[in-house]
């Protein structure tokens, strides 16, 4: 396990009840999670190629995250030779502590973000604002969930939860605008406020989505430029990224511009595409004096070292699995209480925040949807039958709630009787004979024990049936 | 002439018992000699869905020892099947002689509708059902077996049937074994949302592979005191 930060949000349970009972948020979340689908199989349907590039990205993957010792090392030196100052932080700490230690030396006081999960992943908001620092997320969606103080409900769509209606009287309180839903005017209205606020900044922060070890190129991919804004214009630059964004060569990029905007946000590409190969050289006019770059493990090894779950650290962080997942669909990406929501935040949320999210890997009804749209193809429902069974064995034991533990007997109970093919079939029959007066056109309105939460929950349980017919042995 | 042991599942035994009589029926009808699979009653998926793979071992085990290479068995469930065919292999990682029965005995196992189309090269089954049908493809079925086009086929070839689209069929009924009664509330959700599109669409009848999909849905419209039924692809295609 890699360091327990342990998350003070509620449990998933009580978290994802509030979820599927505001029809409200579920209206928002199949509107545009719906779109974003429609979008994806059309960008799909017009590319041919996308299933090769899927392969070879996958390949690429594979062979990366198989060698990312020696990958690392190599990008190291290359980002050192470009003139970069690289640190490797085992955890979130050691991540937060240098970045706030580079912010002093600098005598930074004003700092812009470009989108980045991984600095949302070691909480550095937070840890910035303490040391007295300003601090300004510039992805609009970021921006919005910043005023709101709270944490993106999505990958790449942090205010996916948000109508343009919650957008507009957001702004009308925070920024002192007149009330308006037309997203153009919205829009504008962040841009005003942030284009100053760039040009005050004296440091950027942003993520990363490939680092290229051959070359020491960092590539970041973005729709707003701002991305761009934050990595060029404060004398001070730091790109965060998590070790598994390195790949080997820059030959290898567009297999993944290939498919990662068509996945992602059903794009062909998208706006911006950053190359991005260290600090102002002498003679140059733009670009930071000084850039730094974060390689942050927190967890990533121990994930490197299961051979199952290895296969997460293939994530290209483009949250089509978010999109496309019926549990997220009906609960949003705040009833994870982990920085990474969805199918992909259940299979790396334990390793990265312990106990706290030890239930994630329960939230599926592994349906495999996740899978299908994934550009490499995680298999992510094995991943989550493989947590299930390893976070089983954890100590301390996972909390469930007591109609969860009572389930989670009852199968155990099960599965000791199913080895007897006929007590199990006189079982059946006694049940048949019981229920019978309960039952009304062969259902049962109500169910004890474990399956009380079947009855409970809008559905009629099947009464359960004997016949002696040949086949039913 | 052919012959086929059939594993009636254990929610088909407990709950649709016509399930697997009806598969049983079409089976016999295409002169094949259908024998039941007695001596196991659970592949050991729930089990082993909710991280408790010992117990999921020993039905296992005991699912294994009940096949023999050589003697298909036709299992009325995608994902019964997909538990046999694919989960096995990690279920069954840390015991070599058991992986090796299940590697053997994996070419002979079938979900019905693959037995049908692909084995026994059939697609009309002479079965008449006159009902406007919406096909719900199941999770497993879909995205683990791969199979897709099947049920579709053979539900082509019923007399009186018409099949019609609904939104977004391939979206999970909110099943998922343990996970409609640990998390309910999000089980209930999702059949929720289903049952909206499946009204939009004007099916008489909802059609699929699975039981758990069925007891699901089922569930639920009969909740709702709605008009449509369900069925499994077994009865549709036993129906004359």
């Amino acid at each position: 396990m890699a360091a327990a930060k342990p998350d003070p949000a509620p449990d998933f349970f009580a978290t994802s009840r509030a979820g599927v009972a505001d029809a409200e948020l579920r209206r928002k979340l199949e509107n545009s999670t719906g779109r974003h689908l429609d979008h994806v199989a059309q960008m799909r349907a017009e590319f041919p190629p996308y299933d090769a590039e899927r392969d070879a990205a996958r390949a690429i993957k594979e062979d990366a995250i198989g060698r990312l010792d020696q990958l690392l090392i190599e990008l190291k030196h290359q980002l050192e030779a470009n003139g970069c100052t690289v640190f490797i932080a085992a955890d979130a700490a050691e991540a937060r502590d240098y970045i706030l230690k580079v912010a002093r030396q600098a005598g930074a006081r004003r700092v812009v973000k470009g989108k980045s999960m991984a600095t949302e992943e070691i909480a550095l908001n937070p840890a910035l604002e303490a040391a007295g620092l300003e601090v300004v997320e510039t992805d609009l969606g970021e921006y919005i969930v910043q005023l709101r103080r709270e944490r993106p409900s999505h990958i790449i769509t942090p205010a996916i939860h948000l109508s343009k209606e919650d957008i507009g009287q957001l702004f009308a309180d925070k920024l002192g605008i007149p009330y308006s839903a037309e997203p153009a005017t919205l829009t504008a209205a962040a841009r005003d406020r942030l284009r100053g606020i760039f040009l005050a900044a004296d440091m950027g922060i942003t993520g990363v989505n490939f680092a290229v070890a051959e070359t020491g190129t960092l590539v970041l991919v973005e729709n707003e430029g701002n991305g761009r804004l934050s990595s060029t214009l404060p004398e001070t630059f730091i790109a965060v990224m998590g070790i598994e964004k390195v790949i080997p060569r820059l030959a290898d990029v567009p297999h993944f511009l290939e498919i990662l905007a068509r996945t992602g946000t059903g794009q062909k590409l998208t706006t911006y595409t950053n190359f991005i190969s260290g600090p102002r050289r002498k003679g140059e006019a733009d670009g930071p004096g000084a850039m730094h770059v974060v390689m942050l493990d927190n967890g990533r090894s121990t994930m490197l070292a299961d051979p199952v779950l290895r296969e997460a650290l293939y994530c290209l962080r483009c949250g089509a699995c978010l999109n496309v997942c019926p549990v997220y669909r009906r609960i949003g990406g705040h009833a994870y209480n982990s920085v990474y929501p969805g199918p992909i935040g259940s299979i790396v949320s334990p390793n990265l925040f312990g106990s706290a999210a030890a239930q994630l890997p329960f939230a599926s009804t592994l349906c495999g949807a996740c899978r299908d749209i994934c550009p490499v193809k995680i298999d992510i429902p094995r991943i989550l039958l493989h947590l299930r069974w390893k976070e089983g064995q954890a100590t301390p034991p996972i909390k469930w709630p007591a109609d969860a533990r009572r389930a989670r007997a009852g199968v155990a109970r099960f599965a000791r009787m199913a080895r007897h093919p006929r007590t199990m079939r006189l079982l059946t029959r006694a049940a048949a004979i019981f229920a019978r007066p309960f039952a009304h056109d062969g259902y049962l309105k109500r169910m004890p024990g474990a399956f009380r939460n079947w009855t409970r929950w809008g559905r009629d349980f099947p009464a359960p049936r004997f016949r002696r017919r040949k086949h039913v042995p | 002439m052919t012959e086929v042991r059939l594993f009636a599942t254990c929610l088909a035994e407990q709950f649709f018992p016509s399930v697997v009589d009806a598969a049983a029926l079409v089976l016999e009808r295409m002169k094949i000699k259908v024998r039941p699979l007695k001596s196991a009653f659970c592949c050991g998926q729930a089990p082993f869905n909710e991280g408790l793979r010992e117990p999921a071992l020993e039905l296992a085990r005991r699912f294994l020892n009940s096949c023999e290479p050589g003697t298909p068995v036709v299992i009325p469930s995608g994902s019964c099947t997909s538990m046999v065919k694919i989960f096995y292999s990690d279920l069954l990682a840390e015991e070599p002689a058991l992986a090796a029965r299940a590697a053997a005995i994996r070419p002979w196992l079938f979900e019905f509708s693959q037995f049908i189309v692909n084995v026994m090269r059939v697609k009309y089954v002479g079965a008449r059902f006159d009902r406007t049908v919406a096909y719900h493809p199941a999770c497993h079925l879909t995205r683990e077996l791969g199979v897709v086009d099947e049920p579709r086929v053979l539900l082509g070839q019923v007399e009186g049937l018409r099949l019609v689209d609904f939104r977004n069929p391939e979206e999970c009924c909110g099943f998922g074994g343990l996970f409609s009664v640990k998390l309910p509330h999000i089980s209930a959700a999702m059949v929720e949302d289903k049952i909206v599109r499946l009204k939009e669409c004007g099916a008489q009848a909802v059609v699929a592979n699975d039981c758990g999909c069925l007891m699901q849905i089922g569930g639920a419209i009969h909740r709702q005191g709605l008009a449509i039924e369900t069925f499994h692809l077994a009865e549709v295609l036993a129906a004359r």
